[in-house]
């Protein structure tokens, strides 16, 4: 096996793991991932040398989501991914039931502080990487985090995002 | 992260849910969150919602690969496009060559002969045959956008960091004094340039890049004589206008729209179309 093929597989699981956290449709997410792999392959020889591939990846992956994102919601009537789960929140807070799966919380988050709740709290990447991925400086990584995991909390806690979504 | 003594911070709060604090300064928050009780079941129950959104995630990557994802799968499968992307630049290179006797086969290839309004009315226009010199110019760089920005070893011949040396040579063998334009206001990052042959003399080929891997060229060429306004180009993904002023043809090649492209060609023709002024 070459370098390339060897150190790329070795990342799949949690490229995987964050795309489909970020599109919540198992084919799309693999889509992703897909695409992903094949930018790293074409863009080979600009990898980082020496360091973690993994910031790198990710950079490409979430590049790749918030294009398609955007580019949606240039096309059409504007469903936007991150809220296509949100009919069945919303019924299940008419029922007056708190949401109480982490992830479908995760899901009412705007994508910058969902990525980085992932990208910090689940892949381990350091504060300087994530920095990196989103293109953002250290500080505003910081803030992001606190405001995700506030609003994450207050989902948890009450069930409602009316508020969280306005601030987008 | 912060000077031992500085006040406890919500960084720091963030940082203890990452366990992330240098050990001195862990017992300082530590020592601060006895006095804080409320913050400490807050920050407890931050920790739970970390570890619960970990958990709910973890069977994901623990699931075997798909096939698809195979990269050896993914390589053959480029392997096999590029090759497919070099043979159809290698076609349309040989009707370009077959076309450029016969202006009517030259028409032929440009899709929409027609410039919008706001285009037009960018320039007058000198003879009618101009228009159709416009589209073969675009159909040219087109071709050479295509078989460039796929190259993986050597999209470009000289790289951005020696712009100066690559700026140099290339209005050397063009002629007149050129200069890469900045495209970072839209994203682009000069990756570097190459020298070609377009017909009847050289070529310039300048490469950029965005954030997510895009390549977009821009193509300056001598030869022409006359003036053109934009004329647009789209072949599937990738969209190209061209325009030819000042006796050199110009044209800007990239995956986007033609709006977004449009804003870009206005800037390069901005920059580009002042003879006496270095580009």
């Amino acid at each position: 096996m070459d370098e390339a093929t060897e150190t790329l597989e070795r990342h799949i699981p949690a490229l995987r793991r964050y795309a489909w956290a970020l599109v919540r449709n198992a084919d799309a997410a693999d889509d992703l991932v897909q695409d992903c792999l094949e930018r790293a392959l074409s863009r080979w020889w600009l990898r980082p040398r020496g360091a973690d591939l993994a910031p790198w990846l990710f950079t490409i992956l979430r590049n790749l989501h918030v294009d398609r994102h955007r580019a949606g919601a240039r096309r059409g009537p504007h469903v936007a991914l991150d809220e296509a789960s949100e009919p069945d929140v919303a019924a299940e807070q008419e029922n007056g039931l708190a949401l109480r799966d982490a992830l479908a919380a995760l899901d009412r988050l705007p994508e910058d502080q969902k990525s980085l709740l992932l990208l910090v709290g689940v892949e381990d990447l350091s504060y300087e990487e994530a920095a990196r991925v989103l293109g953002v400086p250290v500080g505003t990584v910081m803030s992001r985090l606190s405001r995700g995991r506030a609003r994450l909390r207050s989902l948890l806690e009450t069930g409602r995002a009316t508020l969280l979504r306005s601030v987008k | 992260m912060i000077g031992d003594s500085s006040p406890i911070g919500d960084d720091d709060l963030q940082a203890l849910v990452d366990d992330r604090l240098a050990p001195e300064r862990r017992r300082l928050v530590e020592a601060w969150l006895a006095d804080h009780p409320d913050v400490t079941a807050r920050i407890a129950a931050l920790c739970a919602d970390r570890d619960a959104l970990r958990d709910r995630l973890a069977a994901k990557a623990a699931e075997p690969i798909p096939a698809r994802l195979r990269v050896a799968a993914l390589k053959a499968g480029r392997r096999s496009r590029l090759a497919r992307t070099a043979l159809s630049a290698a076609a349309a290179l040989t009707i370009f060559a077959a076309g450029a006797a016969s202006d009517r086969l030259v028409v032929a290839l440009s899709p929409r002969p027609a410039p919008m309004p706001q285009e037009a009315s960018a320039s007058a226009e000198a003879s009618p045959a101009l228009p159709a010199r416009a589209d073969a110019l675009a159909g040219v760089a087109e071709v050479a956008h295509r078989t460039f920005v796929v190259e993986v070893a050597h999209p470009v011949e000289v790289e951005a960091g020696r712009e100066a040396h690559l700026m140099q040579w290339l209005s050397k063998r063009l002629g007149r004094p050129l200069a890469a334009p900045d495209l970072a206001p839209f994203g682009w990052k000069l990756m570097g340039g190459r020298l070609l042959t377009a017909g009847t003399g050289p070529a310039a080929q300048l490469m950029y890049e965005d954030g997510a891997g895009h390549r977009l060229t821009v193509w300056i060429a001598g030869g022409e004589a006359g003036r053109t306004a934009f004329r647009f180009r789209a072949d599937g993904a990738t969209s190209t206008f061209a325009w030819i002023d000042d006796g050199f043809g110009f044209a800007v090649t990239a995956p986007l729209d033609r709006d977004r492209l449009l804003a870009i060609a206005e800037a390069v023709h901005h920059r580009l179309d002042r003879p006496s002024s270095p580009l």
